[in-house]
């Protein structure tokens, strides 16, 4: 009986070791942020500030690795016309601007966004928005438009930063979203 | 205080708009080398409220859209939203102390507001009526 009853222990113990254990090691992307691991980073975060700076002077600065490098190239060469405002940056800075892009764009990152926006394009596909890209439309249709478009303290897919509180992190969690005048976005 | 601090003090105070100063004379100086001046905050102001109709989407725009008539309030970019910090040097001491950011926003804005470069008359104007704010 003694015997029996210890190894029932150890086993019982074991194994709710194992299952706390796994629990989180083992826990999915969509886990929330907490506990003693932390969240994953979805995108490699825009760690050039020269980037943050220019880039983030009128709108979020994306993360390079959030297009691919064909992409990147496309609009700045057209910064006189930059979705109808003009950006136009000198040579030089334009220069070592795309090599930043360039070197961290979607299709040269192993991020976990990175890869899933540079796999639902089809080659040659150059998209100018991420809010174009397959796998953005996926990963945001359910969204409606009151929520959004409609949300005056929204109004566009292309502020990320104001629902995804931790964009600026590089972080992109569904946990960690809060669309401004709406307490429960997800039901 | 005594007076070596009260010296120093003011020095400290005066230099970031020195610097401001120094930055605005070299390009109302280059100005003024192809042509231009002299230059008047006045002239400035009345730049600052011109409306022109955008060619692009048929609507008025001047500096005031974005940047608002008054200079020391934030302004906000009339399509993104983002807020945009006050142009007055008095209450935002970055403005108007780099020349290559001066150059680039008056190559962008203009363009974007008047859909063409300003002249070096025009720029010299804006300079002194920014400074004056």
């Amino acid at each position: 009986m003694k015997t029996a009853t210890w190894i029932l222990v150890n086993v019982l113990g074991i194994a709710l070791g194992l299952g706390l254990a796994s629990g989180v090691v083992l826990s999915d992307d969509d886990e929330g942020e907490g506990g003693w691991r932390q969240s994953r980073l979805d995108v490699a975060p825009a760690d050039n500030a020269f980037y943050t700076e220019e880039c983030g002077a009128c709108h979020f600065p994306y993360q390079p690795g959030l297009l691919p490098a064909r992409s990147w190239q496309r609009l700045m060469g057209g910064l006189d016309d930059h979705f109808g405002e003009n950006a136009e940056l000198d040579g030089a800075d334009a220069r070592q601007l795309m090599d930043y892009l360039s070197t961290n764009a979607a299709d040269r990152s192993s991020f976990k966004r990175s890869r899933g926006i540079s796999r639902s394009l089809q080659q040659g596909d150059t998209p100018l928005r991420i809010t174009a890209t397959r796998y953005f439309k996926r990963k945001h249709h359910e969204l409606s438009s009151h929520m959004v478009k409609d949300n005056p303290k929204v109004r566009s897919f292309s502020n990320c930063n104001l629902c995804h509180t931790q964009a600026s992190r590089g972080s992109y969690n569904e946990h960690q979203v809060k669309i401004p005048g709406f307490r429960y976005w997800d039901d | 205080m005594n007076g070596r601090t009260a010296i120093l003090a003011a020095a400290v105070l005066i230099m970031p708009l020195s610097c401001l100063a120094a930055v605005v004379d070299e390009q109302q100086a280059s100005y003024r080398a192809s042509g231009a001046g002299p230059f008047s905050a006045q002239a400035g102001k009345q730049l600052w409220q011109q409306k022109v109709v955008s060619a692009r989407d048929g609507r008025p725009r001047s500096c005031t859209t974005c940047h608002s008539s008054d200079l020391r309030s934030t302004g906000k970019h009339a399509r993104t939203g983002k807020a945009i910090e006050p142009l007055s040097p008095a209450v935002n001491s970055e403005r108007l102390s780099s020349a290559k950011k001066i150059r680039k926003w008056f190559k962008r804005n203009c363009k974007w507001t008047w859909g063409r470069e300003c002249t070096a008359q025009e720029k010299g104007d804006l300079l002194s009526f920014i400074q004056s704010q």
